[in-house]
């Protein structure tokens, strides 16, 4: 028990260690709406060098380099456009979590609910066509009926086969 | 009736075929935006000599010329130097350095140390000239053009390969257009 206390202290102190390591740089802002446009500009940018994470979650060098160049430019006042057409500028449509609607991205926007109206399509016709297969004809006659039911009453309880 | 069976043999290939594409492509190396576009412009200390300017006009002075983003700090620059050796030893195509978010001394002593290929390297410390050519992993090399357009850019080391399947056709076709 004693050994397990140690362990749990230990992880918490590894776990703590690479957290307050993780974010170094602290940016003060004139207003809190500032503030808040740097956290959704940051969360909304891709980082590039490790492009599963945003330039908020990111701790690579170009990711340090651009959050800065995003305080700059919110501290020179620029706009929420000016600066997603800065970065698009120079890295492309990819460093946008959110990319534009436009001819090269339509597959992208696009191609689930396409992908969703042939599964759609396909499952409404398997469907279909298994109600299909039960013809008028098909069914049993009442003489077909009672010699089925005599045949099931014969077979011993247990050995019934379905159908 | 037959050729409904084949049908998921038909999805199954054109997967395959999908995947197959899909594993050679490299969701590293995203498309340059700056790809026939100007290159943007930069004015910065020569690494050598601190006195000395380096700036974007160098690039227009040549019919075409390679713009090298390098550190010493860079693995992959190490990896690709021996073949920028070869190609400033040919005298070819001018290499013009962008030695990014490194220290001075050991930006000159690496090259003391494996030799300079580069016409004159422009020494980008806060790797803010960097940002503007959309730099994201050294090495890159750029590809320019006289009238100043970058026309390729290569992300990772410069390989032989790269050189004889891409880079130098293209070169001789820029060298071609401009006669």
């Amino acid at each position: 028990m004693k050994h397990l206390t140690v362990l749990a202290a230990l992880c918490l102190l590894v776990f703590w260690g690479s957290v307050s390591v993780a974010r170094i740089d602290t940016f003060v802002f004139d207003n809190p709406q500032d503030e808040q446009r740097f956290k959704k500009l940051s969360a909304e940018l891709r980082c590039l060098v490790c492009q599963n994470q945003n330039l908020a979650d990111s701790n690579a060098e170009l990711a340090i380099d651009l959050r800065r160049e995003l305080y700059s430019m919110i501290k020179a006042g620029k706009s929420d456009g000016e600066i997603l057409d800065f970065m698009v500028a120079r890295y492309g449509d990819f460093v946008l979590y959110r990319p534009p609607v436009k001819p090269t991205t339509y597959m992208l926007w696009v191609g689930p609910f396409i992908l969703f109206v042939i599964g759609a399509v396909a499952l409404v016709m398997f469907v279909r066509r298994r109600s299909d297969d039960v013809l008028p004809g098909d069914e049993l006659s009442t003489e077909e009926q009672s010699r089925l039911q005599g045949l099931l009453e014969k077979q011993p309880a247990g050995k019934r086969k379905q159908r | 009736m037959k050729a409904r069976y084949l049908i998921p043999l038909v999805v199954f290939l054109l997967m395959i075929g999908l995947f197959g594409v899909g594993l050679k492509l490299d969701p590293s190396k995203v498309p340059s935006p700056l790809i026939d576009k100007p290159a943007p412009q930069f004015s910065l200390p020569d690494l050598h000599d601190r006195e000395k300017l380096v700036d974007t006009a160098v690039l227009r002075e040549h019919k075409v010329s390679l713009f090298n983003v390098w550190a010493s700090w860079c693995v992959a620059c190490r990896q690709e130097h021996p073949f920028l050796m070869e190609l400033a030893r040919s005298g070819d195509v001018p290499i013009y350095g962008l030695n990014y978010k490194d220290k001075r001394p050991d930006a000159i002593n690496w090259l003391n140390r494996l030799g300079d290929p580069y016409t004159a390297s422009a020494f980008d410390e806060e790797g803010r000239v960097g940002i503007d050519w959309g730099v994201y992993g050294v090495p890159e090399t750029f590809v320019v053009d006289s009238k100043g357009v970058i026309r390729y850019k290569q992300i990772g080391p410069l390989t032989e390969q790269a050189w004889q399947e891409t880079i130098l056709p293209l070169i001789n076709q820029i060298r071609a257009e401009e006669g």
